[in-house]
């Protein structure tokens, strides 16, 4: 079997390198199409018309006045008369016409009969939400009772982090045409490789008909995996209009109504100590909700990351409401997980009148990996200047500004997925890599090339990576921090499987055996004789007429054991603070993120997806929620003048360490998207709390809620 | 429907602020002939002026007689559309010809009509950033702008931006320090950023902040565009002061 | 957005002509183009008002300062005489903190806009009327207004309102029946039914002009708290201006903003000021005096305190202690 382990680090001429961004230039210039930028011949315009009430039965649809509009071309009913409609944005009819005016016009004239239904939207009190709740899980581990009764200080407190939208700056959509036997499919997806599949089902025609094309994507998060009722309706109303392609996009409200949303946690928590600091019992009782599907969350994996401890008692229920369906959030469960819990931990620390950081260190083994959760404790210390800065809480200073620091831990899998990659090497030198894959905007397209670079010797520039087509080899969608492991190692074996086959030719012609090759710096020569060989083109002219192709298969279940790649992340975050105790203002001065992913193919591009996974904390921790009205059912804020993000100016200084030391090397490659996104939210919490001296319970940490946990009100 | 009936008995037995909707098993029979119940009524000027009469300033007179003689040269008091009328805008200094409705905004006629889709919709709503252009040398928000009353203007899009094929050095920036994931507010970002130098060659990173005060992004691109920018304002030299 | 026709006049006397009930002035288009995508204005006919001369400018008038109804935020923001003079305005204007906004938006916009609560941009009008009662006492108000004492719970908008009426300026307002004059406090109206407009302008006027008399030796300044520093709506805000007797007050205008229907003149910490000199401790207690009469709702009470807090610092940024 050919020897696909990465090189050693320090022979590495393309992997690890701070390579820029391959198609940086296309966006910030704006030659890059993204789907809703696509404007085929014949283009026509899609509109979804969905239920402005949270819970009704349409009684009667009547869509004739429409349907006489000059410029509409088709209109289907989705929910008609009899259906149930569950939510407020629930799909009711779609419409295509020629223009985007016209389609909106026709929606108005679709006349409507409801039935109201009562509703539920509002989960925050459990009380209140009745039959809506359903347990959903219960752990008992160790002597919970008898752990609090020999506890030197118990800590009780609530806490909650509510529904937030992962609100994609390209709404959810695609552009369809269906002409004939052929379906051309341009949506915006994390999922290129399977979602032809499930749309050819939804449409009822063979895959083989089904062409799925994607270049570029305006952002996920986790909730673009489906090709969603909107894309077959695409669908529909193309063929329904003679097969002109149909672009349907969501609109903004749309967007943040239902095309999915991370579940909410609440929860009343106790906690028990030994007087030096060991954390011994672990009780909670929370509820969620993502939906009508209920909030489930993984009970077990609470206390999230300290799971060691040895006595728990965990209770949670799902709440089922009238909105749209959660939707996986950049790293599913584990936001809430980590906020819950480091929350509760920080508090149980302030009560023992213990550093915070002292007190995660002493209890670092009931972790999973005490050893890197205690050096990565340590190194964001370090960066954070914790020893100097650190201070009692609520003994953040004496004027209205007071300064507080706090800790957020996080672990993630990251495993690669199932990916094929194809690579080819032409007798004229070119080569290229093929894969189902998709770039986010993580640079997945970049890191594809520098693999393939490393195998050949070449330089990234040279090699030509084609991604974002059904028609490559499949690749497993992008999700859950599994891309990255997948293509690299899909990349590496196809290449390196390419590679053997060039030497296979070369090998005679340089008098040698193929095993005596390498190829290196746009050469294959003998090894450890740089004056025996041939120039790349050279070599691969003595293909002749016949190119290289060959594949390279990373399965996912089976990927540890060959070396390449692994999984296991962990990281801690470090947040510090000034709150105007004033005006309850939060000012983010300085976060500090330590993570290790194994081995960094991109440092450039792996420093932005930690950046980016700390400013998304940022907003879900200082301003960022979907507020619902319990009295009409809507969402009041599906815009982005209420659904707020943090801005440029909002975050403060970020500090990124990517812990690349041999032995996290060594490891292989392991997925980094969603972990450092986690432990923000607790880290900034935690430091407000530290600064003015009490917990603010629920984020985002707005000034209504500092001001009222300051006055001693539950906000 | 039993699923229904559960939760009307769980809201009868606990109305959480249900006060003002109905929980009547029947249900109540609302018409609605609007994809949102948005103020049936609407909002009439002539309700204005009923409800809160003439009579709390000053009135004059004789101000408008002087200009309505000016009235006759002018060809803006004419009334366009509702239909399509045929518009010309300047785009990157080419003059470009089109029709469109009034009620078309700027964004959705260089995204549909003219195929300049560098200016994203995001929003829609004036806020985020994403379909900013230069409108006779100052940002403004594309989808906020009526095509027909951009007329007249030079209206400058990031297509625009490249000379020669060579990047603007605010594209090049962009690249250089990362200032950017998935793309999408990145071209509202780039102009944005082009025109704040443009107003302020020497920025510091305070300024830089507060002059990118209106556009968002959603993957978190913020650390590099802020190091962008002040690459691209020593690029640029100075030279648009 | 429904179809309109459109028209770009030159002249006031053709504006004029074109308006009436079914009519919208189009300035700077942000709020008006949002509102009609919503459908919560569908107007026949949009009459862009930017083309009409008299309505640009910013210039010196007399000892004060005439503001054209279309003058961008960002022309206020450039103009000397505002920064030295004018700082609760200049305050006021930079506040707005998206570059585009300031480019587009207009004087006149700022203060013929309409509010931005949710359940009015939601579709159920000013008063948020679902059978007869208002959703905002009992629904998601933290945004809403702790004084007026409703039926209307929407806050004004204006960013310039508070600054304008702490400094006694006046608006213009033209119809084809004639002009008139209009003092900046009483522009604004709290609305006590559906079909009363949150202003005093007719549907055949045009707000074409603001002025404001000579600030000279009155100390003035603005206090905005948002929730981000990116573009956001202040939660409250205060304007002051401070007419100097020597050291010592003799006559206090503090306008509250975003914290009732209309900016909010709050009297009794006015009636205080007078005859004292700032310090911390008239600063403080002006504030709580300011506040004295909210009626907070059920999630807005905070906004109490920040609009004390509002008034503190605005008066020692004004006295130059900030």
């Amino acid at each position: 079997m050919p020897d696909y382990s990465w090189p050693p680090m320090e022979k590495r001429r393309a992997i690890g390198k701070p390579v820029k961004r391959a198609d940086g230039l296309a966006k910030s210039t704006g030659r890059a199409k993204f789907p809703s930028d696509l404007n085929p011949p014949g283009l026509l315009f899609g509109y979804l018309l969905t239920s402005p009430h949270a819970h009704a039965r349409v009684t009667s649809i009547d869509t004739s006045e429409a349907e006489k509009l000059p410029g509409v071309t088709a209109i289907r009913v989705i929910n008609g008369a009899g259906k149930e409609l569950q939510w407020a944005g629930q799909e009711i009819a779609s419409i295509a016409a020629t223009s985007e005016p016209v389609a909106l016009d026709a929606a108005r004239k679709i006349k409507i009969e409801y039935d109201i239904l009562p509703h539920m939207v509002d989960e925050q009190d459990l009380s209140q939400v009745g039959s809506r709740a359903k347990p959903a899980g219960e752990v008992t581990t160790g002597d919970p009772e008898k752990a609090f009764q020999e506890a030197d200080v118990v800590c009780e407190g609530s806490y909650g982090i509510p529904v937030i939208t992962h609100c994609c700056l390209e709404s959810h959509g695609q552009v369809v045409e269906w002409k004939g036997d052929t379906v051309n499919y341009w949506p915006s997806t994390q999922n290129v490789s399977a979602l032809g599949a499930e749309l050819a089902r939804a449409i009822k025609v063979p895959v083989t008909q089904v062409h799925t094309d994607m270049q570029y994507m305006g952002g996920g998060f986790g909730s673009k995996f489906p090709s969603d009722l909107w894309g077959s309706e695409c669908a529909e109303l193309s063929k329904a209009s003679g097969g002109r392609p149909v672009k349907l996009f969501l609109d903004r409200a749309q967007e943040l109504k239902i095309a999915g949303n991370r579940p909410s946690v609440y929860g009343d928590i106790k906690l028990g100590a030994k007087k030096d600091g060991t954390f011994t019992v672990w009780q909670s009782k929370t509820w969620a909700t993502g939906g009508m599907g209920g909030g489930n969350l993984n009970a077990d994996q609470m206390p999230y990351v300290f799971r060691g401890v040895p006595n728990r008692k965990i209770n949670h229920t799902a709440v089922s409401i009238n909105t749209g369906s959660a939707r996986a959030w950049r790293a599913p469960n584990n936001q809430q997980l980590s906020y819950i819990t480091c929350s509760a931990l920080e508090d149980l620390a302030a009560k023992l009148d213990m550093d915070a950081l002292d007190f995660f260190l002493k209890n670092v083994d009931l972790t999973s990996r005490p050893e890197v959760y205690k050096y990565q404790l340590e190194k964001a210390a370090e960066l954070m200047g914790w020893k100097k800065l650190a201070h009692k809480r609520g003994e953040g200073g004496s004027g209205h500004m007071r300064r507080g620091l706090g800790i957020g831990v996080n672990m993630w899998g990251g495993l690669g997925h199932d990916s094929t990659c194809r690579a080819i090497i032409n007798p004229d030198g070119t080569v290229a890599v093929e894969l189902g894959s998709q770039d986010l905007g993580v640079g997945t397209r970049t890191c594809i090339g520098q693999v393939a670079a490393e195998t050949f010797g070449l330089p990234v520039s040279a090699v030509t990576v084609n991604i974002g087509r059904d028609s490559y080899p499949p690749s497993g969608a992008s999700g859950g921090s599994t891309t990255i492991g997948g293509v690299s190692a899909s990349t590496r074996k196809a290449t390196v499987n390419a590679l053997a086959k060039l030497f296979e030719v070369v090998a005679p012609a340089l008098g040698t055996t193929p095993e005596n090759l390498e190829a290196a710096d746009g050469r294959i020569q003998v090894k450890g004789n740089g004056s025996k060989g041939l120039a790349w083109k050279a070599a691969c002219a003595k293909l002749g007429v016949n190119k290289i192709q060959e594949e390279g298969k990373n399965v996912g279940r089976t990927a540890p054991r060959e070396g390449l790649i692994s999984q296991g992340a962990a990281g801690v975050q470090m947040a510090d603070v000034s709150v105007d105790i004033e005006t309850g203002r939060v000012k983010l001065n300085k976060l500090v993120a330590v993570q290790d992913c194994g081995l960094v193919v991109n440092p450039r591009l792996a420093e932005s997806q930690v950046f980016g996974a700390c400013i998304m904390s940022t907003c879900a921790a200082l301003m960022e929620e979907r507020v619902m009205d319990q009295q009409i059912g809507r969402v009041l804020n599906a815009d982005m003048e209420f659904y707020k993000l943090s801005g440029i100016a909002d975050i403060g200084d970020i500090v990124v360490h990517l812990d690349i030391r041999p032995e996290m090397d060594k490891r292989g490659v392991i997925g980094l998207g969603e972990p450092p996104a986690i432990g923000g939210i607790a880290a900034i919490g935690n430091a407000v709390a530290n600064a003015i001296g009490v917990r603010v319970p629920q984020v985002p940490v707005t000034p209504d809620k500092v001001l009222g946990a300051l006055a001693g009100r539950k906000a | 429907m039993i699923r229904f009936e559960r939760i009307c008995l769980n809201l009868c037995a606990n109305p959480p602020r249900l006060d003002t909707i109905s929980i009547d098993p029947k249900g109540r029979k609302e018409v609605s002939a609007v994809k949102d119940p948005k103020d049936p009524k609407g909002f009439s000027r002539r309700g204005f002026l009923r409800g809160v009469g003439i009579g709390s300033g000053a009135l004059t007179t004789g101000i408008l007689q002087t200009e309505a003689d000016a009235a006759e040269t002018s060809g803006g008091s004419q009334l366009s559309g509702p239909g399509e009328v045929p518009i010309t805008l300047t785009i990157n200094g080419k003059a470009m010809k089109t029709s469109v409705e009034p009620r078309m905004t700027l964004l959705d006629t260089l995204r549909n009509k003219l195929d300049h889709t560098a200016a994203k919709r995001v929003c829609d709503r004036g806020t985020c950033g994403a379909c900013t252009v230069i409108m006779n040398g100052k940002v403004v928000y594309a989808c906020s702008v009526l095509a027909i009353d951009a007329q007249g203007k030079q209206i400058q899009t990031l297509e625009g931006l490249s000379q020669n094929g060579k990047p603007h050095p605010v594209s090049q920036a962009f690249l250089d320090h990362d200032a950017q994931q998935c793309g999408y507010c990145t071209p509202g970002f780039v102009m944005a950023t082009k025109d704040f130098l443009d107003h302020h060659p020497h920025p510091t990173e305070e300024q830089v902040k507060h002059g990118l005060g209106g556009n968002f992004c959603r993957c978190g691109t913020y650390m590099g565009i802020r190091k962008a920018a002040l690459q691209a304002a020593q690029a640029m030299g100075g030279k648009n002061a | 957005m429904e179809a309109f026709a459109y028209a770009s006049p030159a002249t006031l006397a053709e504006a004029g002509k074109l308006l009436g009930p079914d009519a919208e002035v189009l300035a700077g288009g942000t709020d008006l183009i949002s509102l009609m995508k919503d459908y919560v204005l569908t107007p026949k006919t949009v009459v862009n008002i930017k083309n009409i001369q008299e309505l640009h400018g910013v210039a010196k008038h007399g000892s004060g300062l005439r503001i054209g109804a279309v003058a961008t935020f960002d022309e206020l923001s450039m103009n000397p005489q505002i920064r030295t003079e004018y700082p609760a305005i200049h305050t006021a204007v930079l506040g707005i903190t998206s570059p585009q906004i300031r480019n587009m938006g207009t004087a006149g916009g700022d203060l013929c806009q309409r509010p931005r609560c949710w359940y009015f941009r939601t579709g159920y009008g000013l008063l948020a009327m679902q059978d007869g009662k208002s959703l905002v006492p009992g629904g998601e108000n933290k945004y809403h207004a702790i004084f007026g004492g409703g039926p209307a719970y929407f806050v004004s908008p204006s960013s310039l309102g508070p600054a304008l009426i702490a400094l006694d300026a006046k608006v213009t307002l033209v119809s084809p029946s004639g002009k008139r004059t209009v003092d900046a406090s009483k522009f604004f109206v709290n609305p006590k039914d559906e079909n009363t407009r949150e202003v005093d302008l007719h549907p055949d006027e045009i707000l074409t002009e603001i002025v404001i008399p000579s600030a000279a030796g009155i100390k003035n300044a603005t206090y905005e708290i948002r929730e981000r520093e990116a573009m956001d709506w202040p939660l409250a805000a205060a304007s002051v201006a401070l007419k100097m007797s020597g050291t010592k007050i003799s006559q206090a205008k503090v306008v509250l903003g975003h914290v009732a229907p209309i900016p909010w003149e709050a009297e009794k910490a006015e009636e205080y000021l007078k005859g004292k000199s700032i310090d911390a401790a008239t600063a403080e207690e002006a504030g709580k005096l300011a506040v004295e009469d909210a009626q907070p709702l059920s999630q807005n009470g905070y906004k109490v305190q920040l609009a004390k807090v509002a008034v503190k610092r605005a008066l020692l940024a004004a006295a130059g202690k900030a």
